[in-house]
């Protein structure tokens, strides 16, 4: 345990050092968002009614784009290498990565959401549903994308191979999250439960496949 | 003829599909067979043996 | 192709007689030439029940397509649950045979699911006027379709074979295990945002003169599965022992080159 919590605080450290990973995520999000418009029209209407599933979609986006280097650095310079050989499994290895992706990267775009919500003239008592779905399902996000993260790691076209890999398996995700605002009756607490259940199976299912890939690639 | 009614083309064009790539399945099967098997028999010709012929093959 | 030649070695047990790929290539080489007769067969009697069965009272002539979508979309489940054996087995038992029948079966898979649906989109346009309504059915098996595209993709990107087939297997046995899931929210999202009235496809009733045609047909394009991995299988066995031979070659060269320089010095 303490060797997982040392391990988090590590990658915690790296990343809001350097800040530019989280900085990229953060921009490309909010582009993603405010291109959309430019592509549907100004219809406010329009906007309002469909911005959770912008929103969620964008947040996919963003999310794969940034797993991509999640290994990467700590293969390159040797440092993942001297992880495997250590006290760690590879299991909690590929765990503490999962969850570091997802406190420098999830947590921040959902803390931007309800400013790109917004621009998409989303009713204000949605907002904070769209957070608690968000919060809830993004985590398990994170634990796949980590998964084909180091199933792709060292690959030539690993950048360009990742979604395809991974956007398939997020459409429970997208569905349950933006399900949740349809506004049907009974949809928001039934589906946010679903989402929740999902992604727990996330958390302790894809850490053991990230950990087959990891060994693999570290062959 | 058969007398499939105003969606003739539909069905048609479904089974032609599916007949289509069925077609290409069965010759790349076919064909990646066929082509492995000569290129086994070409190496093993040109002198290289596998497991059972150890120990004396000289190219 | 290490572990190809490897095989022959190791754990001579029934299992791995059987499934040793010398036996495999026997085997198969003695039943293929049945299977694919009787393959024919199957078809041409299921084709001829399937246009000679009367046109159903709702669908009218169109329900025909359903003779080889419904048989494709089987096999599309069908060998992507091969395919989720054969990697569990690759990465237990590290069987390479496991290996071949995953790599073999993906292509095959992923045309059939191709085969469902186009044959689902053109069956739609004449019942739902759109070649494309998210019905929760075709909208699964599309998604099966990437999960299948991503597959082969994995494996292409990487060059030696015994990782490639490795990290194949693992994200096959992800897929697998998603499937499910990604099969119920899309049902749940179908129910979800559907307006009440669609006609289903396949609805409880089913008249028996288009129901035996449609078995006919599900075994039919079954053994034409199976003909068409094995083929595959056999193709991609022969394709290990070249490499194999090869790397072999490759290496004596080198250590002949070795001794000599050694020798000279």
């Amino acid at each position: 345990m303490n060797a997982f919590l040392a391990l988090l605080t590590r990658d915690l450290t790296l990343a809001l050092r350097q800040g530019s990973a989280i900085g990229t995520a953060l921009g490309f999000y909010l582009i993603a968002v405010s291109i959309i418009p430019l592509g549907l029209g100004p219809d406010l209407a329009l906007l309002s009614r469909i911005a959770p599933g912008i929103l969620w979609i964008s947040f996919l986006l963003s999310a794969v784009l940034s797993v991509d280097a999640l290994f990467q650095e700590d293969r390159d310079d040797g440092s993942l290498d001297a992880l495997a050989i250590g006290p760690l499994p590879s299991e909690l290895i590929a765990a503490s990565k999962s969850l570091a992706h997802w406190l420098t990267t999830c947590v921040p775009l959902i803390v931007v959401t309800p400013l790109a919500g917004l621009l998409l003239n989303m009713e204000l008592n949605a907002v904070p549903k769209l957070l608690a779905t968000l919060a809830v399902g993004t985590l398990g996000i994170s634990f796949v994308a980590g998964a084909g993260a180091a199933l792709t790691l060292g690959l030539r076209r690993g950048a360009l191979l990742l979604p395809l890999l991974i956007l398939p398996l997020f459409a429970p995700f997208l569905i349950f999250g933006v399900g949740a605002l349809s506004g049907a009756a009974g949809a928001f607490s039934q589906s946010i439960l679903l989402l929740g259940a999902l992604s727990l199976f996330s958390v302790a299912a894809m850490p053991f496949a990230a950990a087959l890939a990891l060994r693999l690639s570290l062959e | 003829m058969l007398d499939l009614g105003p969606h003739a083309a539909f069905i048609w064009i479904s089974y032609g599909a599916a007949a289509f790539c069925v077609l290409a399945l069965a010759i790349w099967a076919w064909g990646d067979e066929r082509g492995q098997a000569k290129r086994l028999a070409d190496l093993e010709r040109r002198g290289l043996k596998r497991r059972s012929g150890q120990g004396q093959d000289k190219s | 192709m290490a572990d190809l030649t490897n095989t022959e070695t190791i754990r001579p047990g029934w299992f791995s007689t059987l499934a040793n790929p010398t036996t495999f290539m026997r085997l198969s080489g003695k039943v293929l030439p049945w299977l694919a007769v009787a393959t024919l067969v199957l078809f041409a009697v299921g084709l001829t029940g399937a246009f000679l069965a009367p046109p159903d009272y709702q669908q009218g002539e169109t329900v025909r397509i359903m003779f080889i979508h419904v048989p494709s979309a089987w096999l599309a489940m069908m060998s992507y649950t091969i395919i989720a054996i054969s990697s569990a087995g690759y990465l237990i038992w590290r069987h390479p045979l496991a290996d071949v029948s995953a790599k073999a079966a993906a292509p095959i898979g992923a045309t059939f699911t191709l085969v469902a649906l186009i044959t689902g989109s053109l069956w739609g346009k004449p019942m739902w006027g759109a070649y494309w309504v998210w019905d929760a059915r075709l909208t699964s098996v599309l998604i099966l379709f990437f999960l299948y595209l991503g597959l082969i993709a994995l494996r292409q990107a990487i060059d030696e074979p015994g990782r490639a087939g490795r990290a194949a297997a693992i994200l096959a046995l992800i897929g697998a295990v998603n499937i499910p899931i990604i099969k119920y929210s899309v049902n749940w999202w179908n129910t979800l945002h559907q307006p009440a009235s669609v006609i289903r496809a396949d609805g409880p009733t089913i008249h028996s003169s288009l129901l035996w045609p449609l078995l006919v047909m599900a075994i039919a394009f079954t053994l034409l599965f199976v003909v068409l991995h094995f083929k595959a299988m056999r193709a991609e066995i022969l394709r290990r022992r070249c490499d194999a031979l090869i790397a072999r070659h490759v290496r004596g060269d080198a250590a002949r080159a070795g001794t000599e320089e050694a020798a000279n010095a």
